[in-house]
């Protein structure tokens, strides 16, 4: 039988990582940079707050006196410190600099995996510990620590109250980030800024500064998923490249939500889902079918974007500037 | 006041040279890195690095033979490149090929003869290649279709139905992995030449640079497919079918691509799994892009890379450091490249307010 | 000079974009409340000048005052607190917003982000000046004059009290350019300072209290618009008395037969809107014909519907090889037309942008008609390369060498390029489009007697041209287009500047003959 009431929270769990993903790429696309080394920075993200995570807990004699307030907010800053870092080395490139975006994208990623696979394989070598792996289970069991009522609520709290506070922090952010595109002057100007820089350079909206902070906030969101995945989805177990390719189902959830972040909501959670039918549907022993399910959100994915471009709608195009530089006096 | 205005033209010289200046300095600030970190003075970091790639004339020879894959990729992705066509789908399109070859080897590896299976091979894995940058070629001919994101995408299904088939070809059983394939047989397997079992790939991708350096250069596909990226309202002006040449074209980038899987799958790994690609897909647009879409150029900066990779390889293993360090370098070596080509485009100016407003 | 302080004053303007020198130490006054004609040929520099006073361009050297003060415009935002708006000729709209979200783009309104608040104000400036706009429209949705009236409302609502309008009328029916004046003078009454860049002397005359006039990126000087004639703003504008002596050689009758028969020819866009409309005519063998019309009439559509390069909703288009043998060109591409051997040349409008590669050499911009040439898969460069070296000499093309970039070369240069090799295929037909559009005097006359010199060998030459002199010297017959219906043909020797101007603001005129 299929158990929803297990798979739904476990689908969920699998779509925040790729909802802070989306939304962060969402907002970074919105001002017309398509920043391709979110992959990355969803790693620098998640081994910043691993190595901030790993001192802290090394500084403690015993790990169960770890301060609930000092274990949170020394990983988030350190991930929130690195993801911000990687912004700005993605928008001095490419804004300030004009590079393509591709290939500083790309380059982007090479650099953000590399540097968490070889923080998360050398980070015992680097310190000295005498430790067989990572696993900073005090942190986790903060960023674990679920709503009051969870247990006690039956189907209700497995489904809505089972998970740790940065789940909430993705759905709240998601929606924060619909509001200030949508209703907000602020969006306004960031969505003529990836539509139009031209026009909006013209209104008298500063290019330069609303693509380093839309890029800078999205890539701070995004190495929130990293975060979320390491602490809250693995237990506070670092293993290298087991983040695998959420990045860039994040960037496919961009696409297959038309460019906006409330509809990243279901939409990451039913692409969480698909990574883990697999699990819930009785094929036997065959383990091959699960791959041809993993591969679902990319061809549904693919068939949105060729659906968009065929209707051909103004409203569902990605941001018209989209991967361009802009420069004012070109000509 | 900073203004930032285009330069006229840089001579050739000045700007290979401060091209080579930054690879220079980028190796520098690697090297002060890596010694930062494994506390080595930065000499003999070098050291240790030249020691990785060229230690021994098998580390020399194995470095040649990635070379020549990564080569073989940046160099099918160029022709589209060329057009202004971002095919990201490099890894993908290898993969194909890839399991398109691995799939002849266990299929057919005990009915047809050698020589006839590597030709079905070559035609299989050059297909399939095709077919997945045709794709999204397509669509974007038809329907303007965003092909950065489309051929994106389509890594993921292929690297997808790599691994459905990993499982399905699974040997032994149970293992996750197909192992190799024809071990005993060997059918399928690119033969060795000169007692060399490196020399083909290069040999055969030392061809397909130049062969590609002549399609882009002198052929009259080469020059439509230019013009095409140019300008596509001067192409159909002059009565290029624009929709053609973008299909044309990515057959070609995906065929070459496929052969690459190939050339993986029965020339260096003799097996199939969704990281027989090892990224080469990306890491070539970075090669191409180095390159100015130059093949000759690109040898070089393929060379590049793969240096780095194995050099800091080598200090990774000789100091017990993860593996991954080569990438931290090469992204550091990138972004400083890529940050130059700036300097190479623009000139800065600058200019006091007060001046700018005196300024008679 | 009036005696009170001028509301703007620009003084010693320079500014250059790499090798061309846009503007030259200018100097002018904007005063209040006035509506000044900013008056000046194509690439004279006028909206170039008044984009460093928008914010879009910085000068590289003099200095600007505000009400005698001297000040910085380093940004289109620093433009808005002078009380500047600028209505550009290329409409600076986002397509995917409304207009109110246009409108307010880049405002800072106190009591927060409000676009019910805004739509209402919209309204009431709409209903203020009879505008006629809803607010709630996207952009991708309006016609070309909705689009320039959210523009000027946009201005507006911020409170302008400095318009300048770049050429505003030329994608105006005469109608709505009625309408658009009546505004200004309104805006006028109100206080308002008005500059309108053009470089039509009707609308100068029609609107402006003072015009100054640019050449050639200098300011030449300026003139009160009632005691002004034609005559005089005419030689300021073009530089001396506009007889061009333009040769005109008497087409040969005896050899004279019809090459290009269009009938009822009508092109529509994809949107559907109509660019040409039942359009008739010939064109004969040995002679130049004329189209003129203001821009965007259906220029561009017909000379691609003749070259094979834009979709026909109706017509057709023959091509006439001899006495018997007629072909039809409709539905053809250009390879098709070759293949027929017709030899069918075209010089677009857009020399970098469709006639030539801007990044590729003169070589291999010499093989874009003739690369197909020869039974190899590869291309062959050594003629190509011979043509370049001789169009280079031939034309005096100023080039360091035939393996330089065509964007590096000045637009005269670039245009003979392409003239060069579009001669060079011997063609029987030969299109033009704003031939000798920012060229200078000598460049211009070089390519007139190019035409001159096709049509001596029997080529039917079609010029488009936006200068009536050129026209009515150069041409044999012209047939001039308004709104996409052809308004009349007249005979180039009889015809008048005044005739030909008449017809190209009305429809159906004149007799065709």
């Amino acid at each position: 039988m299929f158990d929803l009431i297990a798979f739904i929270p476990r689908a969920v769990a699998q779509g925040i990582p790729l909802l802070f993903g989306s939304t962060g790429e969402i907002i970074t696309e919105k001002s017309g940079n398509l920043n391709l080394g979110i992959p990355g920075v969803m790693y620098v993200g998640g081994i910043c707050g691993v190595i901030g995570s790993f001192l802290y807990e090394r500084s403690l004699a015993d790990t169960s006196q770890i301060n609930p307030a000092l274990g949170i907010l020394i990983p988030l800053l350190c991930c929130i410190l690195g993801s911000l870092l990687m912004g700005l080395i993605y928008c001095f490139l490419t804004v300030t600099l004009r590079a393509n975006q591709n290939v500083t994208g790309l380059a982007m990623t090479t650099f953000g995996v590399g540097f968490g696979n070889f923080f998360g394989g050398s980070l015992m070598k680097l310190t000295g510990a005498d430790i067989p792996s990572i696993s900073l289970t005090a942190t986790s069991g903060l960023f674990r620590t679920t709503l009051p009522f969870a247990g006690s609520t039956g189907w209700f709290g497995q489904i809505f109250l089972s998970y740790g506070f940065l789940a909430y922090v993705a759905i709240i952010i998601a929606l924060g980030a619909s509001f200030v595109l949508n209703r907000t002057r602020v969006g306004l100007q960031l969505r003529a800024v990836g539509e139009d820089p031209a026009t909006a350079d013209a209104a008298g909206i500063s290019i330069t500064r609303y693509k380093y902070v839309a890029t800078c906030v999205g890539c701070v969101i995004a190495g929130l998923g990293g975060l979320y995945f390491v602490m809250d989805y693995a237990n506070g177990v670092w293993s290298n490249d087991a983040f695998g390719d959420r990045g860039w189902l994040a960037i496919a959830l961009v696409i297959f939500t038309v460019w906006r972040p409330s509809t990243s909501i279901p939409a990451s959670i039913l692409f969480g889902g698909l990574y883990i039918l697999h699990l819930f549907i009785p094929t036997g022993t065959d383990l091959a079918v699960k791959e041809l399910y993993k591969m679902l959100p990319y061809v549904v994915t693919i068939v949105v974007l060729v659906l968009t471009s065929m209707r051909n709608k103004r409203e569902n195009q990605p941001p018209e500037s989209l991967g361009l530089p802009y420069f004012r006096e070109d000509r | 006041m900073i203004h930032v205005a285009k330069r006229k033209e840089m001579p050739l010289a000045q700007s290979l040279g401060i091209r080579v200046g930054v690879i220079a300095l980028a190796l520098v600030v690697c090297g002060v890195i890596t010694a930062f970190v494994t506390g080595l003075n930065p000499i003999d970091v070098y050291g240790t690095m030249f020691q990785g790639s060229f230690g021994s004339p098998r580390k020399v020879w194995i470095l040649l033979q990635e070379v020549a894959l990564l080569l073989c990729v940046s160099l099918a992705l160029t022709p589209a490149f060329r057009m202004k066509f971002w095919n990201l789908g490099g890894e993908g399109q290898v993969l194909a090929g890839g399991l398109a070859s691995a799939a002849c080897m266990i299929l057919l590896g005990d009915s047809l003869p050698g020589a006839v299976l590597i030709l079905v091979m070559l035609v299989a894995s050059l297909a399939a290649g095709a077919l997945w940058a045709a794709i999204p070629a397509f669509f974007k001919a038809v329907f303007n279709t965003n092909e950065t994101l489309f051929t994106l995408m389509m890594n993921y299904v292929a690297t997808q139905l790599v691994a459905y088939f990993v499982i399905v070809w699974e040997n032994p059983k149970g293992s996750g992995t197909i192992g190799v394939i024809n071990q005993s047989s060997e059918a399928g397997w690119l033969p060795v030449i000169g007692g060399n079992k490196y020399l083909l790939i290069v040999i055969l991708v030392a061809l397909l640079t130049a062969g590609m350096y002549v399609y882009l250069n002198y052929s009259k596909q080469g020059y439509e497919l230019s013009v095409v990226g140019e300008s596509p309202s001067t192409a159909r002006y002059v009565g290029i079918k624009v929709d053609k040449v973008i299909v044309r074209t990515l057959i070609i980038s995906g065929a070459v691509c496929g052969f690459a899987g190939m050339l993986l799958v029965g020339g260096s790994a003799h097996t199939l799994s969704t990281s027989i690609a090892a990224g080469r897909g990306f890491t070539a647009v970075m090669v191409a892009w180095l390159a100015k879409f130059n093949p000759a150029i690109m040898v070089g900066s393929s060379f590049l890379l793969e240096f780095m990779g194995y050099g800091a390889g080598e200090i990774a293993t000789t100091y017990g450091l993860n593996a991954s360090f080569g990438d931290i370098l090469t992204g550091i070596i990138l972004f400083f490249i890529i940050g130059t080509e700036f300097f190479i485009t623009y000139r800065v100016v600058f200019q006091k307010k007060e001046e700018a407003a005196s300024n008679v | 000079m009036q005696g009170t302080q001028p509301a703007i004053s620009m003084r010693d303007i320079s500014k250059s974009f790499g090798r061309i020198q846009a503007n030259s130490r200018v100097s002018l006054d904007i005063n209040r409340g006035e509506i000044l004609a900013l008056l000046g040929e194509n690439g004279s520099g006028k909206t170039t000048l008044m984009n460093m006073l928008s914010g879009i361009y910085f000068p590289d050297s003099g200095h600007i005052e505000i009400d005698g003060k001297p000040v910085t415009i380093g940004s289109p935002k620093d433009a808005f607190t002078y009380g500047i708006g600028m209505i550009h000729q290329h409409f600076k709209l986002v397509n995917v917003f409304t207009a109110t979200e246009n409108i307010v783009l880049g405002l800072k309104e106190p009591g927060g982000y409000d676009l019910a608040a805004a739509t209402k104000r919209i309204e009431q400036i709409c209903q203020t000046y009879g505008f006629d706009v809803d607010p709630n429209q996207k952009v991708y949705d309006m016609s070309v004059s909705q689009k320039q009236t959210v523009e000027i409302v946009k201005v507006l609502y911020r409170g302008a009290e400095i318009l300048i309008l770049d050429e505003p009328t030329a994608v105006l029916t005469p109608q709505e350019t009625d309408k658009l004046f009546a505004v200004l003078r309104n805006m006028r009454e109100d206080g308002k300072t008005v500059v309108i860049i053009t470089h039509k002397l009707n609308e100068v005359k029609d609107i402006s209290d003072r015009v100054v006039v640019l050449r050639k990126g200098e300011y030449v000087g300026e003139l009160i618009t009632a005691e002004a004639s034609t005559e005089e703003m005419t030689n300021m504008m073009v530089g001396r008395q506009v007889t061009l002596n333009i040769d005109r050689p008497d087409p040969e009758m005896k050899y004279r037969m019809e090459r290009i028969r269009v009938r009822n020819l009508t092109v529509k866009t994809r949107d559907g809107v109509t660019k040409l409309d039942d359009v008739s005519f010939s064109a004969y063998t040995g002679e130049i014909l004329g189209i003129a019309g203001i821009s965007g009439s259906g220029q561009k559509e017909l000379l691609e519907a003749i070259a094979g390069l834009q979709p026909v909703e109706n017509g057709s288009i023959e091509y006439q090889v001899d006495d018997d043998q007629v072909e039809q060109l409709i539905g053809m591409d250009p390879i098709k037309i070759a293949g027929m051997g017709v030899v069918l040349s075209f010089v677009p409008e857009d020399r970098l942008g469709m006639g030539l590669v801007g990044s590729m050499d003169l070589t291999d911009n010499m093989m874009l008609r003739s690369f197909r040439n020869g039974p190899t898969p590869f291309t062959d460069r050594k003629e190509p390369k011979h043509l370049a070296e001789l169009v280079v000499d031939e034309l005096k093309v100023e080039t360091p060498g035939v393996d330089t970039e065509v964007r590096r070369l000045s637009g005269g240069n670039v245009q003979k390029v392409l003239v060069g090799r579009e001669i060079a295929a011997a063609p029987t037909v030969l299109l033009s489009a704003y031939a000798v559009r920012g060229l200078d005097v000598n460049s211009s006359y070089m390519i007139y007697d190019l035409l001159n010199r096709q049509k001596g060998n029997g080529v039917a030459v079609i010029y488009v041209g936006e200068d009536l002199d050129v026209l009515l010297e150069l041409c044999d017959r012209i047939l001039v287009l308004c709104g996409g219906k052809v308004s009349g043909i007249v005979d180039g020797r009889t015809t008048t500047k005044n005739e030909v101007g008449l017809m190209m603001t009305r429809l159906g005129g004149g007799e065709a003959q």
